[in-house]
């Protein structure tokens, strides 16, 4: 039962992060790799609006996930604006400059040590007893709520926002989509404020759970071949790969090896690259056009 | 080869023989003798300090050259590259430390293991393509750090290995001096077989996979063994630069092989110039010298000591925005700078070409 619990909470970070991924890769053909930066630049703004409304910790969320938004903006505008056309590579290669320049001024600017986002809220974080008896903190909890909340949003407003539908259009052929007067550069942008968007939510809670150390984009890392082994077009995918990568990794720390964590989510991504390259749920013809 | 006429003026070139000579003009040749005497004259005037980072310097040259035949001209991307020098290294660090197996044998066995693990990393690339192939490197980097850390904590060496110095037919190998020539020499070989590979029959093979696999299927060449043997060769060049750094630093972890170690060899080729051999030397000594000169300006600073804990920091950072500088505004890298130059003063007065055509 506990196992089902871990399961469950792994599966619903990896989620979390995961549709980052994806809808950045849908939208604009980008692998951000640095979102696991981004995350994390996510989770250290809650802290520093912790202190700065301190009274206040629903505003300091609030402030915190507005400044998140306005990060992944600006990420588009300054930077990935300009590698739009450019080769993948060139792109790629971006997300990581970006992701070790986010990496160095996280450390200088709010120190390397372990530091308690929760404490600075006021938030406590009991253990829930479920039925069955496992045992799951509140923030856990609240993390698996609030990504199957996340990406019942995200479908919504795919399926049905005027600009959801926009953005499903830019992915699928931009020159048209920019024919019918769809403004492309708002839609990458608007691709990257939601992504981190999401990540930093996924950032916070984990901040709020366990603590926040310079350690955590390690786990954005792994989360992206959950991305990948679902398909990295697909949303439906990135759920039910994080699935796939959480039970593994939890079974296999369980039963084989504690040391295997790191390298789980890699080795399915392998086998998955072997098997199925473009996915459970991505469309074949993604391989050819990257 | 008789008459060797300047480059600059035009392409005078007019049999095959001519073609594949490396060095085309008298300035050439005289430059090229310069800079060979100014290497070999340079450690006996150095200090150990700067002794150490040339001989950093050629040692990530190895691994750059490497990764330039795979990535600048055979186009196949790779972020694995760590994982091939964590290879390299653990080879060199397991037969040293359990067979006691002498330079000799470690070395060219690292090499093997290396080429060996170059066509595992190479199968993706099959069936893959770009951004997918880049990805499946980065997984099997992630596998190949993860054996090295498994050896490391089952045989007890948890901080990791450490190797003596090494010895040939009574020699020990040992100090900066010799050091700094045995890798000149390792630098010097790969540059050498690189420059081979890259005028022959497989260079043009390479470049033809590059430039498009369906064109180059249909011109005969066998596009699946190319991409292989592109990355058995760039791997096996990898892992042996591995084992020379294990060796150079008498010790094996796999704490020193981090993704940020594949980040920076790319960095390395993007900074130098893709495509071409002096670009990944120039990227080479940039990305190696680069941390050196930020501590020396950090040093400059008044108020210096306390900078020295946020030291690694600043140097992330400033990598950072290094390397996003260059690919931004700069995508030619280093070695479009100096060819940008070469040009600007063979055209003085003049601005632009006559006939705009392909700059070599």
């Amino acid at each position: 039962m506990q196992l089902a619990v871990n399961i469950v909470v792994l599966s619903a970070i990896y989620a979390l992060i995961a549709c980052g991924y994806v809808l950045i890769y849908r939208v604009s053909r980008v692998l951000n790799l640095a979102h696991g930066e981004l995350m994390m630049l996510g989770a250290y703004l809650l802290l520093t609006t912790a202190s700065l409304f301190g009274g206040n910790p629903w505003m300091a969320i609030g402030a915190a996930l507005v400044l998140s938004l306005v990060v992944g903006v600006l990420v588009y505008v300054l930077l990935m604006r300009k590698m739009t056309g450019e080769m993948v590579l060139a792109a790629v290669l971006t997300t990581v400059a970006l992701g070790i320049l986010l990496r160095g001024v996280m450390v200088l600017i709010w120190s390397a040590q372990q530091q308690y986002p929760g404490q600075a809220l006021g938030f406590s974080n009991p253990a829930l007893v479920l039925p069955g008896g496992a045992r799951i903190s509140l923030m856990a909890a609240l993390l698996v709520g609030v990504t199957a909340a996340t990406y019942l949003g995200l479908f919504i407003f795919l399926r049905f926002g005027r600009w959801g539908v926009r953005m499903r259009a830019a992915g699928q052929n931009p020159l048209l989509a920019a024919q019918r007067g769809i403004n492309l550069h708002a839609i990458y942008a608007l691709a990257w404020g939601l992504s981190t968007f999401t990540g930093s939510i996924a950032g916070m809670l984990m901040a709020l759970d366990s603590g926040l150390t310079s350690s955590m984009m390690i786990i954005g890392l792994k989360a992206f071949p959950a991305a990948l082994v679902g398909g990295l077009d697909s949303l439906v995918g990135a759920l039910i790969g994080a699935a796939i990568i959480g039970a593994s990794e939890v079974l296999s720390i369980q039963y084989i090896d504690p040391l295997l964590s790191d390298v789980i989510p890699f080795l399915v991504l392998i086998v998955m690259l072997v098997l199925r390259p473009w996915g459970l749920f991505g469309t074949r013809e993604e391989l050819d056009r990257v | 080869m008789s008459s060797r006429t300047p480059r600059a003026s035009g392409y005078f070139r007019t049999g095959y023989a001519q073609q594949f000579a490396l060095l085309q003009t008298r300035l050439e040749t005289r430059s090229l003798v310069l800079f060979v005497i100014a290497l070999f004259a340079f450690p006996f005037f150095a200090s150990a300090f700067y002794i150490d980072l040339a001989s950093q310097v050629f040692l990530a040259a190895i691994g750059a050259l490497a990764l330039m035949l795979l990535t600048g001209y055979a186009g196949q991307i790779s972020l694995g590259h760590a994982g091939l020098l964590c290879a390299g290294a653990f080879t060199t660090g397991i037969l040293a430390q359990e067979l006691h197996a002498p330079f000799w044998i470690t070395v060219p066995a690292a090499t093997l293991v290396g080429a060996l693990l170059g066509v595992v990393f190479g199968l993706p690339s099959l069936r893959l393509r770009g951004l997918y192939l880049a990805v499946s490197t980065l997984a099997l980097h992630f596998v190949v750090v993860y054996l090295g850390g498994e050896y490391e904590s089952k045989r007890g060496f948890s901080t990791g290995i450490t190797l003596d110095a090494p010895t040939i037919g009574g020699w020990t190998i040992y100090g900066g001096k010799v050091w700094y020539f045995i890798l000149l020499a390792g630098a010097a070989l790969t540059l050498w077989i690189c420059l081979n590979l890259l005028r022959g029959r497989t260079g043009r093979a390479w470049r033809a996979v590059h430039a498009h696999e369906t064109v180059a299927a249909a011109l005969g060449i066998n596009v699946a063994a190319q991409k292989l043997l592109a990355f058995v060769i760039s791997s096996a060049l990898t892992a042996m630069s591995g084992a020379l750094f294990a060796y150079y630093r008498g010790f094996v972890s796999v704490e020193a092989f981090s993704l940020f170690l594949s980040i920076q060899y790319v960095a390395m080729i993007i900074i130098g110039g893709m495509g071409s051999l002096l670009g990944a030397i120039l990227g080479a000594a940039f990305v190696t010298i680069f941390p050196y000169a930020i501590e020396a300006a950090l040093m400059r600073l008044p108020d210096a000591q306390s900078y020295a804990g946020v030291l690694f920091a600043v140097n992330y950072a400033a990598f950072g925005v290094v390397m996003i500088l260059f690919l931004l505004f700069e995508p030619l890298g280093l070695v479009g700078v100096w060819r940008r130059l070469q040009t600007y003063f063979l055209l003085w007065p003049f601005k632009h070409r006559p006939l705009e055509r392909g700059r070599k």
